[in-house]
């Protein structure tokens, strides 16, 4: 066993005993307080992410090794732009001896059973996969040695491999050729995996398994879909907040040229036409009745998420905190907000649905393949194993596609005209009907001793909900957790020298769905924290890199954490001083067990924010490729930059605005940074998160670094300083 | 109506709505999805394609203005196995994420470096401005100075 392997079973084995055992004991001892059960599952939730749930035994389901000598790897996860199928194949590649070239990655249909129960994100999907696919890999490798040694009738000892290529006694056989022989396979007990530094892909920057089809413009997303005899649907959205379905008026539609049919169901109305056109007239046309209770304001919306308000959920704690932060004139508090963000990925949603008899097929960008097979399944009245989901690439996923009611409208509408029907959200429909990422508030209150070091320190953070209420998350976990894992992401302090510290999780239940938006809590809560220990350490008079690494524990989790901050300081040369008109601001957090510091480089001009450049040091334990691990991070902190700047959507009369990009502001070109320098280190030898935890300094590094343009602290994003 | 126009070299005839958005009609009709739906609303560029070699939104050009136009769509840009060099700097550059925007970014930088066959960083910030959710604007930047050179290199 590799030195990696072993560390992973360590961890894992840590965590299985803590939550087996340790949750056991604490649920036994009836004296103890329901926060402490909670402050224990929070701990173990902050640490350890649900990543895969699927098979991992049978390398078949995976593998199909066609005759030409190409493997086609029939990923359970899906590809959003995330650069997961490189990293599958690299990963495969190296464990089955073949060249990265020779690997094609496929999204897995439902149907061919290599299904995972859990969805596409969290940054989980290489950390997820790593250890499963080299072993199903490795155990491919050798089912095809196996059958080799057969054909060739040598000892498999006397066989060598070299891309896909099998040798022996002077005679080569392909994979293609040996597999094209076998009818059965034995599957063998799962061979030792390669020490990493054997291996030709893994961990080098391999470019982007499917960059030539997007360079092409291919049709490979789920708008791009299509179906033989395909007919047009479209479905009548809720316009507004709390708006229920109540019937619609439909007699005018019908008449439409084009139209096939209205299809009225009890919770919706759509229609069916021959045309893309005619079913959007139709629509137009159709007059839909909806009941609501209450006109909605983004003032309201605001009353609702402000710390102090529903119970508190005491998740994180060390010391006593409360008793030293109870009153004082030396108390340093402040608040910081942030708004109602929209996911405006580039793909709206849509699917292309085909349902004959008691069999359907759907094919749909979705992060969450079983759980849209489920709802279809439901539906319908058809068994799950009846409904076949034909994931395809995502045109972004960034959380918006763990909700797919789309997939059940459009199989309710081929149904009912028995032909496959497409359909698919407009713009406008996307940002009033998005999942969105929920509004904060924030309430930080410290105290220093007499070095100006934190004695004290506690954070509450009142949020809409981001996991709970999904069919994706235990309803029986809600009551026990009490605030919502999603929401204080990122939210607890990381700087564990301090002596007493706590978090304080406020959960509001907002009358618009709120979901997962890449990151989930981490941009707003690091926005809040990292802004804070800003001001404390200027109000100490220290340096804010220096301040932070002072107030960091010496365990694993602290070492790595000062090792990015460190790294991100020392290549930006940062320094705390205005030079030609630029400041320098910095932020670190910790996601997903991945640490990330970053240092920006800010101006004013013409009244406007304009960051300059960004250095980021990231450490995601060991990068698969590190040129993706970059350009995760180029997109994160771009993302992230972008929600802190710009974006907000605001509530007029119960309607969400805006509805289009433009208005809907978002970073562009223009407002990228010129320059944004990632440094990756690796630390522990095992993949970890990547495509999240960069977003969260960024949007405190930015407000850190104009305070010190113009003496402003920012307390809300997005940051406006005219 | 019918509209005839030709499209990537090819002539075709349509006989649909006047007041069609060119997109529904190129990807629908046609068959040709690399020009993306993102809006409809002129608002992100993921419909971009040239129109007499200018770069146009299609989804908010009706068809009957395409009479007698030539067109050129993202699968037009490269001449059979020949990438264009925007689409050969954007490989060498691994621009792409999801890929949703790209096909509408590279026929605007296709159509920026016939203008401007050097452009400045300003000149990018300015005439470049679809929207890419992935947040790519880093590599694309470095892409779009890639492909002028390469474009500089082969004429
Ligand atoms: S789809 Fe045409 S600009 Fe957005
Ligand atoms: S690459 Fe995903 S939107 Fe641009």
């Amino acid at each position: 066993m590799s030195t990696e392997n072993k560390k992973k079973g360590f961890s894992r084995r840590k965590f299985l005993t803590r939550s087996a055992i340790g949750l056991g004991v604490i649920l036994g001892s009836g004296y103890l307080s329901r926060n402490l059960i909670r402050r224990y599952l929070a701990g173990a939730i902050n640490e350890l992410e649900p990543s895969y749930q699927g098979n991992t035994k049978s390398p078949s389901l995976w593998f199909e090794i066609t005759a030409a000598n190409e493997i086609i790897l029939h990923s359970p996860k899906v590809e959003m732009g995330q650069g997961t199928f490189t990293g599958l194949a690299q990963i495969a590649a190296d464990e089955l001896e073949v060249d990265i070239s020779q690997i094609q990655v496929v999204h897995a249909a439902s149907a061919s059973g290599n299904l995972d129960g859990l969805s596409t994100g969290g940054s989980t999907s290489i950390s997820g996969l790593w250890q499963p696919l080299r072993e199903l890999a490795a155990t491919m490798r050798e089912m095809v040695k196996q059958a080799a040694a057969q054909q060739m009738g040598v000892d498999v000892a006397e066989l060598s491999v070299n891309n896909g290529v099998i040798t022996a006694a002077g005679k080569s056989l392909t994979y293609g050729a040996v597999v094209k022989e076998v009818s059965e396979w034995v599957v063998p007990k799962t061979p030792p995996l390669k020490p990493i530094k054997d291996y030709k892909f893994v961990g080098k920057p391999v470019p982007r398994v499917d960059l030539r089809d997007k360079v092409l413009g291919a049709p490979i997303f789920g708008m791009d879909a299509t179906m033989p005899d395909m007919l047009f649907g479209a479905v009548v959205r809720p316009p507004m907040i709390g708006a229920t379905y109540a019937g619609a008026d439909t007699a005018a539609a019908a008449k439409m040229p084009g139209v096939v049919k209205i299809v009225s169901e009890p919770d919706f109305v759509g229609v069916v036409a021959t045309s893309r056109m005619a079913a959007e007239n139709a629509k137009q046309a159709i007059q839909a009745n909806w009941t609501t209770e209450k006109s909605w304001q983004t003032a309201d919306i605001e009353a609702m998420i402000k710390v102090g308000q529903g119970t508190p959920y005491v998740i994180q704690k060390s010391g006593n905190a409360q008793r030293l932060l109870a009153a004082g004139e030396d108390i340093i508090t402040a608040e910081f907000k942030s708004p109602i963000g929209a996911h405006a990925q580039l793909e709206p949603n849509g699917a292309v649905a085909f349902v004959e008899g008691d069999k359907a097929t759907i094919m749909i960008s979705t992060q969450v393949v079983k759980l849209t097979r489920g709802e279809v399944a439901k539906r319908l009245g058809i068994a799950e194993e009846n409904v076949n989901i034909q994931p395809t690439f995502l045109g972004g996923g960034f959380g918006r596609r763990l909700h797919t009611p789309n997939a059940v409208q459009a199989a309710v509408l081929s149904k009912a005209v028995g032909k496959p029907v497409k359909c698919f959200f407009d713009r406008q429909e996307e940002f009033q009907n998005d999942t969105f990422r929920p509004p904060t508030h924030h309430v930080l209150k410290a105290k220093l001793d007499a070095d100006g070091m934190i004695a004290a320190i506690e954070h509450n953070v009142s949020s809409g909900d981001v996991m709970f209420g999904s069919p994706m998350f235990p309803a029986l976990a809600e009551p026990l957790l009490g605030a919502d894992v999603g929401a204080w992401r990122g939210g607890m302090i990381q700087y564990g020298a301090i002596p007493n510290y706590q978090t304080i999780s406020w959960r509001v239940k907002l009358p618009f769905a709120t979901s997962w938006w890449r990151s989930l809590g981490l941009l707003a809560n690091t926005f809040a924290i990292e802004s804070f220990m800003d001001e404390l350490a200027l109000k100490a008079g220290k340096d804010p890199v220096e301040y932070r690494l002072a107030q960091i524990q010496d365990d694993e989790a602290g070492t790595r954490l000062k090792s990015v901050i460190r790294a991100a300081a020392e290549k930006a040369g940062w320094r705390d001083e205005v030079v030609d008109g630029r400041a320098m601001g910095f932020a670190a957090s910790t996601d997903a067990q991945t640490p990330c510091a970053q240092v920006v480089e800010v101006s004013i001009e013409n009244e406007e924010i304009k960051v300059h450049k960004v250095t980021c040091a990231i450490d995601p334990g060991l990068a698969v490729n590190p040129d993706q691990v970059r350009a995760q991070c180029e997109g994160a902190i771009i993302m992230g930059l972008s929600a802190t700047m710009y974006e907000q959507m605001i509530v007029k009369d119960s309607v969400l605005y805006p509805t289009i990009y433009g208005p809907y502001r978002m970073a562009l070109m223009r407002d990228a940074p010129r320059e944004i320098d990632v440094v990756i280190l690796e630390n522990t030898g095992v993949p970890g998160a990547v495509g999240e935890p960069p977003l969260g300094p960024i949007g405190a590094a930015i407000a850190n670094a104009v305070f010190r343009l113009t003496g402003r602290r920012l307390r809300e994003m997005p940051l406006a300083i005219a | 109506m019918e509209v005839s126009f030709l499209i990537n070299g090819v002539s075709q005839r349509v006989d649909v709505d006047a007041d069609t958005p060119l997109l529904w009609v190129i990807r629908d009709i046609l068959d040709l999805k690399g020009t993306k739906f993102g809006c409809g609303k002129a608002a992100c560029g993921a419909c971009t394609i040239h129109i007499d070699g200018e770069a146009v939104r299609a989804c908010a050009y009706a068809v009957k203005f395409a009479e007698g136009k030539s067109i050129t769509t993202i699968e037009g840009l490269s001449v059979g196995d020949k990438l264009h060099p925007v689409q050969q700097a954007w490989m060498e550059e691994v621009v792409p994420q999801c890929g949703y925007c790209q096909p509408g970014f590279m026929m605007a930088t296709a159509a920026l470096l016939e203008k401007i066959p050097q452009p400045t960083d300003q000149d990018i910030d300015d005439n470049i401005v679809n929207v890419c959710r992935c947040a790519t604007y880093y590599r694309m930047r470095k892409a779009i100075h890639r492909a002028a050179a390469i474009k500089q290199e082969t004429r």
